[in-house]
């Protein structure tokens, strides 16, 4: 029953952004213009292109991101049933942090959290 | 306490008392869809006529006051403007990505907005895993907001999409560990059984130290992920313009706009349903008359006023706070809030393996 709400709320949105975009394409007015087809920058014509390479700092940041979200994921199931787990859970659970809590020591050592 | 499952139950028992079972199913499905779009509709207005008239109270100014009585059809007004504005076709985009970028937006935020328990028995999805599934669906947004950014093929775009999505995967991290916090006290994912357990104290109460440290810092996470208050360096308007969205013009801009107000309100929601009882009326042990007198108030009216709440602190902050440059933002998620994070995780893990919560 939860899986039909799923679709049903997903068709829901879908049809929330068509509907909406079909009533402003229909209402909306229409009219040329060489210069609005520009991209809005400074007024003057855009220098280079837009689709370049960019500052890795970002890619980094990406990457430590998927290193504690994967941790945060492992670590729900646990988190249920951590009233029946108890203390040799907490133990165990410690230890798998531990390894974590040292790779966010050695790349806040290594200068990576930090925005260059 | 009344219960809104008395009225789907009623709705249920007639269409299926003159309709065959399948059709009787499809006409649910589409009430629910119905009535979910108008609760989503509704609450972006409301919204919106808020933080105008929010923002003008703590500037000294009145704020709208002409369209309708204190000004409250304005963001009627502004939505009927906004669907009649020209559709700007731009020449060097990658338009695919442009038109699927609101898409992404706006099934991010219903589905998340579908996963909250609104009132005793008002709610649609409720997964077993619910509060992992709101989680997981509201962080395709950011998806959303770096194909905006990308496909616009504009300098201010990509450099505010970027910027979005260092900010909001960043803060991602502090949200799930606050949530992790707190499912460690409950022992469910699941949000209704998760609000029926706060029915003798709600949790900030009854977590007591670690619940509300997770509170806190939930709620900076919350205000950075819905790019608001002093963490808006994605769309800083004074040095980026519209940041990702520039490009976007007419309602193709409205549903960014649409989408914002209903990640805050969604954010502010499950702070109340984690933190602040849900739909639970605030109970004091050992006050007999005074938990009785609670009751009569409905359940609906207890969620929306603690979300009211929850979501005046967070524009609060916005109108308080100058914003922050984004080594700064970096800096306070990797090194304080998520060490914090984990710190208050152990915590909160002590105090329930040594029952020393309420």
């Amino acid at each position: 029953m939860n899986l039909t709400l799923f679709v049903v709320v997903l068709i829901t949105a879908i049809v929330l952004v068509v509907a909406a975009m079909s009533i402003a394409r229909l209402i909306s007015p229409r009219s040329y213009n060489k210069q609005k087809g520009e991209a809005y920058e400074c007024g003057v014509p855009t220098r280079g292109k837009s689709w370049m390479q960019f500052k890795a700092g970002y890619y980094l940041f990406a990457i430590l991101f998927l290193m504690f979200d994967v941790e945060t994921v492992f670590l729900y199931p646990w988190a249920v049933t951590v009233q029946d787990a108890g203390i040799d859970g907490l133990l165990n659970v410690l230890f798998f942090m531990l390894i974590l809590i040292l790779g966010l020591a050695y790349a806040w050592k290594k200068g990576a959290l930090e925005w260059k | 306490m009344f219960d809104f499952a008395t009225i789907t139950h009623w709705v249920d028992e007639l269409l299926r008392s003159f309709l065959p079972h399948a059709t009787a199913t499809l006409v649910e499905c589409i009430l629910i869809g119905l009535c979910l779009l108008l609760g989503y509709a509704l609450i972006a207005l409301v919204l919106i006529y808020a933080e105008r008239k929010v923002c003008a109270f703590f500037q000294c100014r009145i704020g709208p006051n002409r369209v309708g009585p204190y000004g409250t059809i304005q963001s009627v007004a502004d939505m009927i403007k906004m669907l009649t504005k020209e559709l700007i076709d731009i020449n060097h985009i990658d338009r695919f990505l442009f038109n699927l970028a609101p898409f992404v937006v706006i099934i991010a935020s219903v589905l998340a907005f579908g996963c909250i328990p609104f009132a005793k028995g008002l709610h649609v999805i409720d997964f077993n895993v619910g509060i992992f599934f709101l989680i997981a669906v509201s962080s395709i947004g950011i998806v959303g907001i770096l194909l905006a950014g990308w496909a616009s093929n504009n300098k201010y775009s990509l450099i505010g999409a970027m910027r979005s999505g260092a900010q909001m995967i960043s803060y991602e991290l502090s949200i799930g560990l606050s949530i992790l916090t707190v499912v460690v006290f409950t022992g469910s994912m699941q949000l209704s059984t998760i609000v029926e357990g706060q029915a003798d104290g709600w949790l900030l109460f009854k977590g007591h130290i670690p619940a509300c440290i997770a509170f806190i810092v939930y709620l900076i996470a919350g205000t950075a992920e819905t790019n608001r208050g002093p963490f808006d360096l994605p769309e800083a308007d004074s040095e980026l313009t519209a940041g990702y969205h520039t490009e976007y013009s007419g309602m193709h801009f409205g549903f960014f706009y649409l989408a914002e107000y209903l990640n805050m309100f969604v954010v502010a929601s499950v702070a109340t349903t984690l933190f602040l009882g849900g739909w639970m009326p605030l109970h004091v042990p050992g006050w007999e008359s005074f938990n009785q007198i609670m009751d009569y108030i409905p359940s609906i009216f207890w969620f929306f006023g603690k979300t009211g709440v929850v979501i005046f602190i967070i524009m609060w902050f916005k109108w308080t706070f100058p914003r922050l440059r984004i080594d700064q933002l970096l800096r306070l998620e990797w090194r304080y809030l998520l060490p914090l994070n984990l710190l208050n995780l152990f915590l909160m893990v002590i105090v329930v393996v040594f029952k020393l919560h309420f």
